[in-house]
């Protein structure tokens, strides 16, 4: 494993750095909000993105995609992190998108693969009940069996850009008690499903959010997602995929709140002198830097660990290696981007507190990354779980 | 087979054939490490023959040229020779600042005749170098030393007092900041100088320090005699060398983060494991995670580092961040420890405490200077803020 970009990587990230300056600027996000997009994304902005190829970079090539990896995955998302651009990718692409990619049969990959990358569809994972905690073996949604298919019933709350979506994959409990490992099963229930009822969530990040209640959806055969009972690991490893890639996100985000953090520390005047002069404020920022330079590497390292797991769950030990990777990755992102967000407002004074100023909508949004996919403690746990103590 | 491949295997047979057995699972054992020097000591007899064989293959400084008894190996081979020793935990052939510190600087401001003459003393283990840089009233002020140097003829006249001169007692020679010119701005007029401590004007005294015995040592310079022709880079300019070999001295002391022994296992020892396996206090079981993924992290960024620089990227004054964060994180994984030992850490020597418990008293108290030594962590934190993120002032 290799821990630097080799040139077609960095092209990459150079491509998806100009397009985000350009395409992605916070003032867009800022726009949305102000109008309160239902949509939450700019349609142009996510057609561009597909026609540029990202939306394809994790599938297969027979499937129409790029055949890369998430050590590609995490430079877009990085890139999307500094003008913390809306569009689904993370969602529809990473997580979902991944999921029918892996467990798919002929007939759903054809039907959503092609349209998820070239944008023309989006489909979301319907994953967290309501009133539950993140964990993935955690479910409370259930589908009951019913002649040769099953009814659906369960309320899922902070779907990732769940509203306007045009299908869910929904995770649901074919079997089993509440937190069995076992009895866990995928479907892919089209939006306009009767029974399926969507209503957007408005959140501290302006995002794309959305509960969605299922209440006796009829479910057939072809709507199973996998094996039935047995969609957890797939299922752990996917939102695997989708926290690095969320990684990423965070990385970037830090990176941006830093640098116009440092920035105004060389500019702001008071006492007669740049406030950046002051040690106090020295010897804090270079903390931060610190933590940032750990971040990049553990991202890095995280993505290329489950690149290297490979498809079809990969072998134990490498898959127990990559997990603790995943959630150091994920620990310390978390850490470090609401310590990042923090100190940004702090340094930034009064400003920092106005709506006006960027460096808040930075800081909500980083509390969002920050809980999504369990918080810094959840993964020390996982980690110590992976490492054996 | 790649030719990276290649040398695997003919490190491999050569190891085999030639890596004493006493030394084979001593990786860990400092004892097994030699320092070398006009009188060598050896806490296994079989060091010497290691340390000559190693030598005579360059791989006591793998990645330094040939002609100075280097090894002449990349980046990448030197890591294969390492994992090779790793596999059959065999220590290195030799330690000290002669390999980590003055070589390095050497080879990066020497002159032909002054590399010719020190570095092939360096990796055959024939001097032991001690670095003389801070003085009772210069610390983190590094810059306002006084030690004087003073021009008679072909040679300088040294006097003054240096501390914290790591090993002196035990050194051949010292590399030193002299003050040469103290007409101009503090960090002019120093002068980056090699003297043999044969002078009958050198006079050492180890100093004791809150852990008991240590390394550390005053040295006292009356009268010193070292030829012009010691003094690398130009006089007057010294301070420039200075800082470089203080970027070497932050890369060894970051480094030494690699552990001795393994946090979960021994929280599993003190504490025991719950029916799933996991270190039953649910807190310290925490800290430890913590402990371990900083020590990953940090890992991750020393061979990202490696990584960007084998693939032809510029270095940049990361040095500060390793030495900042790996002490820290070496501090806090010793303190970590006592948590977990209870009152067994407790110990200062005799009965009730095992020998490692005693080990990690000291341990734990040595660790303190780790974020003082070598450019305190607050110096550090100042060289980041100005150098690497410009802040003004």
């Amino acid at each position: 494993m290799k821990l630097v970009l080799d040139p077609a990587q960095a092209m990459l990230a150079k491509t998806a750095a100009d397009f985000a300056a350009k395409q992605q600027p916070v003032e867009r996000l800022r726009a949305l909000r102000d109008a309160r997009d239902e949509l939450g994304y700019t349609p142009s902005v996510w057609s561009a993105m597909a026609d540029l190829g990202w939306t394809g970079i994790p599938f297969r090539e027979d499937d129409g995609g790029l055949g890369m990896g998430m050590a590609e995955v995490v430079l877009i998302t990085e890139s999307l992190g500094r003008g913390l651009a809306p569009e689904p990718y993370l969602s529809a692409v990473v997580l979902a998108g991944g999921l029918v990619s892996a467990l798919g049969s002929e007939a759903q990959r054809a039907a959503w693969l092609a349209p998820t990358i070239d944008g023309s569809k989006r489909l979301a994972l319907a994953q967290h009940d309501e009133g539950t905690r993140f964990d993935p073996a955690t479910c409370l949604s259930s589908a009951v069996s019913d002649g040769d298919g099953w009814r659906l019933s369960g309320r899922k709350a902070h779907v990732i850009d769940g509203f306007a979506a045009d299908a869910y994959v929904v995770v649901a409990r074919t079997s089993g008690e509440q937190h069995d490992r076992d009895g866990i099963s995928l479907f892919l229930v089209p939006a306009d499903r009767a029974g399926v009822e969507v209503t957007r969530q408005w959140r501290v990040d302006s995002r794309n959010a959305a509960q969605v209640h299922f209440a006796d959806v009829a479910l057939s055969r072809d709507d199973l997602l996998g094996e039935l009972g047995e969609g957890l690991q797939p299922l752990e490893e996917a939102i695997d995929r989708a926290t690095v890639a969320l990684c990423g996100e965070m990385l970037g985000l830090m990176r941006e709140a830093f640098e116009r953090t440092i920035e105004y520390l060389k500019t702001r005047q008071q006492f007669g002198v740049a406030i950046g002069s002051f040690q106090a404020l020295q010897h804090r920022a270079a903390e931060q830097f610190v933590e940032i330079e750990l971040c990049k590497s553990v991202v890095m390292a995280a993505a290329r660990s489950l690149d290297e797991v490979g498809g079809e769950g990969g072998e134990p030990e490498r898959r127990s290696r990559a997990v603790a990777q995943v959630s150091n990755a994920k620990a310390r992102c978390s850490d470090a981007v609401i310590l990042v967000t923090n100190e940004a407002l702090q340094m930034h004074g009064g400003v920092g507190m106005t709506d006006e100023y960027d460096i808040g909508l930075f800081m909500k949004r980083a509390r969002v990354c920050e809980l999504t996919f369990g918080d810094a403690a959840f993964h020390r746990d996982r980690f110590a779980a992976a490492r054996g103590f | 087979m790649s030719e990276l491949e290649t040398f695997r295997e003919e490190v491999r047979q050569w190891l085999e054939a030639n890596a004493p057995q006493a030394l084979r699972g001593r990786r860990n054992d400092p004892a097994a490490v030699p320092w070398g020097g006009r009188n060598p000591r050896y806490a296994y007899p079989e060091s010497a023959d290691w340390l000559e064989r190693m030598a005579g293959r360059g791989w006591t400084a793998p990645t330094w040229p040939k002609e100075y008894g280097g090894g002449g190996l990349s980046r990448e081979h030197e890591r294969v020779l390492h994992q090779e020793l790793a596999r059959l935990e065999l220590p290195p052939g030799l330690t000290g600042f002669g390999l980590s510190m003055i070589g390095p600087t050497l080879l990066q401001y020497g002159t032909e005749e002054q590399k010719r003459e020190h570095l092939p003393k360096i990796t055959g283990g024939k001097i032991r170098w001690c670095q003389g840089y801070s003085e009772p009233d210069s610390g983190s002020d590094l810059a306002s030393l006084q030690t004087a140097a003073v021009r008679d003829g072909d040679e300088f006249v040294i006097n003054g007092q240096k501390i914290w001169t790591s090993g002196a007692d035990l050194a051949d020679w010292i590399f030193m900041l002299v003050r040469t010119d103290s007409s101009g701005k503090k960090q002019a007029g120093i002068t980056f100088i090699l003297v043999d401590m044969d002078d009958p004007g050198v006079e050492v005294r180890p100093i004791r320090l809150i852990s008991g015995a240590s390394p550390f040592c005053e040295t006292f310079f009356r009268d010193v005699r070292a030829p012009v022709g010691n003094v690398i880079g130009e006089p007057g300019d010294g301070w420039t060398v200075a800082k470089a070999l203080l970027g070497h001295e932050r890369s060894m002391i970051g480094g030494m983060a690699a552990p001795r022994v393994s946090l979960p296992e021994l929280a599993a020892e003190y504490l025991g494991r719950d029916e799933q396996g996991r270190i039953a206090d649910p807190v310290l079981r925490h800290r430890v995670a913590q402990s371990e993924m900083d020590a990953l992290s940090f890992q991750l960024t020393v061979q990202r580092n490696a990584d960007s620089l084998a693939a032809g990227h510029q270095p940049g004054p990361e040095s500060s961040m390793f030495k900042y964060y790996g002490t820290e994180l070496n501090m806090r994984r010793e303190q970590l420890m006592l948590s977990i030992r209870d009152q067994q850490a407790l110990g200062w020597e005799g009965d009730g405490y095992s020998e490692e418990e005693l080990l990690q008293t000291r341990a734990w108290l040595r660790s303190r200077a780790n974020s003082i030594e070598g450019g305190t962590s607050e110096i550090q934190l100042n060289i980041i803020s100005k150098r690497v993120l410009g802040l003004p002032g």
